[in-house]
């Protein structure tokens, strides 16, 4: 069995709402986390993911300046300075399967539809502790893979394709820190 | 399939993707216990959001006052960008809280005004009673909550609600069939 050590985590939490944020922080704090960081807004939310480097982001979607899904978006540049690949935990009123599927596409890791219980917030922070998944990168798309499931005896049409190949260039997650610096 | 390989980040392209694999920078913060272990810190949290409850029925009053006074605005200046959005914004925050904060029922109705606002073809056609009663519903399952006769009171006022705007929103929208379709869908939240 695994436990996290959230002590060792950083949070960027993002939500309009004062109150679901002091919920959240009471979670979070009770799980054992020290580093909590709050912004009422995407832009602010922006900044200090920049300034704060968070490892995890729990995000509301709807919310004003910029909403969350906007938030993921800037978030998930693949030539940002910032890291694009924190896992963002989206948090929302919204329990559609059409809004799952919007926010799966705008790149976000985990998707947990309100009311919030701290079972269901545990165990999508689990998730994303233990089993990241691969980043994929499309002419549309930089995320998250979307497929959590590989299966054999899928029956349908492939949207990805295979062939020939090039070997994309591309820094190591280090060095591009040290570019940076 | 050719493979990249770096120190942190391993890049496998195909004809129209590219497959990034980094290893996992937070597996430093996994930790194995013993099965017996006895530390819960979902139990934890649990106990801690108990310690808030107190604080619950001031919040959901709060958040009631808010969707009232977005009406009021409504009814003061009509339905604009801004007016919507407040209310919208205002509904939708109670439907998400209100469940935590131990008002469920007003969180389904928020939500049932929730999707009028959002699937109604033209705001200024919904009867305004049928908006009104919402409001007026939500305010009262929060500020009476004492005097309903049991939670079931409540939850049986969310439910006709829910069921008078939904039939108008089928018959509104029956020329949409994006509208109708999502109208007419589940939600993901499993039912209690």
């Amino acid at each position: 069995m695994f436990r996290i050590d959230f002590n060792k985590l950083r949070f960027l939490v993002c939500d309009d709402n004062p109150h679901m944020r002091r919920i959240l922080r009471t979670l979070l704090h009770s799980f054992g986390a020290r580093e909590v960081y709050e912004s009422e807004d995407g832009a602010t939310a922006l900044e200090m993911y920049s300034h704060y480097v968070p490892d995890i982001v729990i995000t509301d979607w709807s919310m004003p300046i910029f909403d969350g899904l906007e938030l993921a978006q800037m978030i998930r540049q693949p030539d940002s300075k910032g890291n694009p690949y924190a896992p963002i935990i989206m948090l929302t009123g919204h329990s559609e399967k059409r809004r799952v599927t919007v926010a799966r596409d705008a790149g976000v890791t985990e998707f947990l539809a309100k009311p919030i219980s701290a079972k269901g917030l545990y165990q999508r922070i689990l998730n994303v502790v233990a089993n990241p998944r691969p980043f994929i990168k499309t002419k549309t798309y930089f995320g998250p893979d979307r497929r959590r499931n590989t299966t054999n005896t899928y029956i349908g049409p492939e949207r990805r394709i295979g062939g020939e190949v090039e070997v994309m260039q591309q820094p190591s997650l280090l060095d591009k820190a040290r570019s940076t610096v | 399939m050719a493979k990249s390989k770096s120190a942190t980040v391993q890049i496998s392209t195909f004809a129209d993707h590219h497959v990034i694999t980094q290893p996992n920078p937070l597996r430093k913060v996994l930790r194995r216990v013993a099965e017996r272990d006895l530390d819960d810190p979902i139990a934890r949290a649990e106990k801690a959001l108990a310690g808030l409850s107190g604080e619950f029925k001031n919040w959901m009053t709060i958040e009631a006052d808010r969707l009232s006074d977005a009406h009021a605005a409504i009814l003061r200046d009509g339905f604009n960008d801004v007016t919507r959005e407040e209310l919208f914004r205002a509904a939708h925050d109670i439907k998400g809280d209100a469940a935590t904060f131990g008002f469920p029922s007003a969180g389904a109705a928020a939500e049932s005004l929730c999707r009028i606002i959002e699937h109604a073809p033209d705001l200024d056609e919904v009867p305004s009673n049928l908006i009104a009663h919402h409001i007026n519903a939500i305010q009262a399952i929060v500020r009476e909550r004492t005097k309903l006769d049991t939670a079931a009171t409540a939850g049986e006022l969310s439910k006709q609600l829910r069921g008078i705007a939904d039939v108008f929103l089928t018959h509104a929208n029956r020329d949409r069939p994006e509208h109708l379709e999502a109208v007419l869908a589940p939600s993901i939240v499993p039912a209690e």
